[in-house]
């Protein structure tokens, strides 16, 4: 698929056997970017735990977030360690930062030409990439370059 | 209370190491290796293997202690230790965990050890081969990123970005291995300079890393043997005695796969991690006669000097230049053996055995009269650690 970042044949992400991540995906499928937080504090905290860390309670409540944030850092990979990406040319991984969510990070590629100078401190917007067709069906979280150049 | 310590209580007294072989290469499998090594090291020091009564390793080693114990006819085991986590960053763990075992009496003579035949097994750098993943994992390689380059690549990219520091950097701390390993017939790349035209035509790997940013995979097995201090001066080699030692990391680092989410990402890990070992070792940074620093990746090294004390980040374009790097008259010098580039991958365990040799004046870049010796082991992951051994003189 086109639309697509990478080619296909990269390990499919699945929610753990115990569910722990699960809203996680399953937001990413319905286009909302949801993030765990403590619900007496506010303290939001990713990659999800059984467990708030800022207070130890295991009350722990799921909260869709602005699906925004700057660029923290970022890599450009050429070198490919997996089949699936041999012949492919360089991507780009960046690190975003939600400043708005207890400025919790998350993972993802810059969509746009892979050669493409990337800025640290950027405002990126996400975008929800969808695989229907795979086998499990799964959506990413991926980022571009805001096009209202800030909020 | 008087503090707790084992300053000066242990020293290492025989070093060991099989060939380096490239990766895939090794003739042997990967238990001969170890126990190569091992006896290598039993000799090198003068004692009998079978009195070795403990054994302490890291990173999941495939060759575990009763096995060994058994194969080797040891008289009795009293330490069977593995350091959790953190891959090559538990180097200076085990190195730690021997002393601490000897110093509070559970064992007498603990050998440290690692192996790797990664031809027999699977290699490091090479992304996972299934069709589902879960996890903190499940957050990385669906984008791409799947190796350890790919993980700590970002985090240097950030420190690099926030102190305004140039590639020239991380060459110089290439150059420095490349240019040690000359001088080292055990070097995989002895007889293979670097020039700095050859290291910045060298392909990306994953930016900011250049292929020769990059340590090599290997095949082979080192080991260091440690023993009482009062033991260790009646033994065959110098001892190097165990001055301090630390392991750790500071607040919510995350797990590699998960790394990117670590509040302090752009970090070695070292920062408290260097200040406990130099509080029990009564030493400082101003006192340290040459470094063996864990190059994963050269941006490591970077970050780990820093958080060791040796300059503040807005030095480090200046600290970090090939010259001051050199053994034997550089400024801080650096990776002696030729490190985790140059001489083997042997998961930093080589690096540990360059400090001793440092102390006992048998480095084929030795810096004279050596007299403090640091060895900082697998920056970027969580648990680090880093040891730091003195010669006689010191205690």
């Amino acid at each position: 698929m086109s639309d697509h970042y990478l080619p296909s044949g990269l390990p499919i992400p699945v929610p753990e056997r115990n569910g722990l991540s699960a809203p996680f995906w399953q937001g990413l499928r319905e286009d909302r970017l949801r993030v765990q937080r403590n619900p007496r504090t506010g303290v939001y905290q990713f990659p999800p735990q059984w467990i708030c860390h800022d207070d130890q309670s295991f009350d722990v409540e799921w909260v869709d977030v602005a699906p925004h944030g700057t660029i923290y850092s970022w890599t450009r990979v050429w070198h490919p360690v997996h089949p699936a990406l041999k012949e492919h040319g360089p991507y780009v991984v960046v690190v975003v930062e939600l400043p708005h969510a207890s400025r919790v990070r998350m993972l993802g590629n810059l969509l746009g030409d892979p050669r493409q100078e990337v800025e640290i401190g950027a405002p990126v917007e996400a975008v929800f990439e969808h695989h229907p067709e795979a086998e499990p069906p799964f959506s990413l979280l991926q980022w571009r370059l805001s096009s209202s150049g800030g909020r | 209370m008087a503090k707790r310590t084992m300053r000066g209580e242990v020293a290492a007294v025989g070093v060991g190491e099989t060939a380096y072989y490239k990766h895939g290469q090794s003739p042997e499998p990967e238990f001969v290796l170890c126990l190569k090594a091992i006896l290598a090291a039993a000799s090198d020091a003068g004692i009998d293997p079978r009195d070795i009564d403990g054994f302490a390793s890291y990173s999941n080693d495939r060759n575990d202690p009763p096995s060994l114990a058994t194969a080797l006819g040891t008289h009795e085991l009293r330490f069977s230790n593995m350091q959790w986590g953190g891959g090559g960053g538990g180097g200076a763990g085990a190195m730690a965990n021997a002393a601490a075992a000897i110093a509070s009496g559970l064992a007498d003579c603990v050998v440290v050890y690692r192996a790797l035949a990664q031809g027999q097994f699977g290699r490091f750098g090479q992304g996972p081969r299934v069709n589902t993943i879960s996890g903190d994992t499940a957050l990385t390689a669906p984008y791409g990123q799947m190796s350890p380059a790919q993980w700590y690549a970002p985090k240097a990219m950030r420190f690099m970005h926030e102190h305004n520091i140039g590639q020239e950097a991380l060459r110089a701390i290439a150059m420095a291995s490349y240019h040690h390993a000359q001088a080292n017939p055990r070097a995989v790349m002895y007889g293979r300079p670097l020039t700095e035209q050859g290291y910045d035509e060298s392909r990306w790997i994953t930016e900011p890393f250049h292929l020769y940013d990059c340590c090599m995979e290997n095949d082979g097995a080192a080991a260091i043997i440690l023993v009482s201090a009062e033991r260790a001066r009646d033994l065959k080699q110098t001892p190097a005695f165990v001055l301090g030692a630390a392991i750790g990391a500071g607040y919510r680092v995350h797990s590699t796969q998960a790394g990117f989410a670590t509040p302090d990402l752009a970090s070695s890990h070292f920062k408290t991690v260097a200040r406990h070992m130099y509080e029990m070792a009564q030493v400082g940074p101003k006192d340290v006669d040459v470094v063996q620093c864990y190059e994963n990746f050269t941006g490591g090294v970077l970050m780990s000097l820093v958080e060791h004390g040796f300059f503040a980040p807005e030095e480090a374009m200046g600290f970090l230049k090939l010259e001051n790097l050199l053994a034997p008259t550089g400024k801080l010098p650096l990776n002696t053996s030729g490190g985790n580039l140059a001489e083997c991958y042997m998961h930093g365990l080589e690096l540990q055995i360059e400090a001793v040799r440092q102390i006992r004046g048998q480095s084929t870049s030795q810096v004279p009269d050596a007299k403090v010796s640091l060895a900082v082991a697998g920056p970027m992951v969580t648990p680090v650690s880093t040891i730091i051994f003195g010669s006689e003189a010191t205690l």
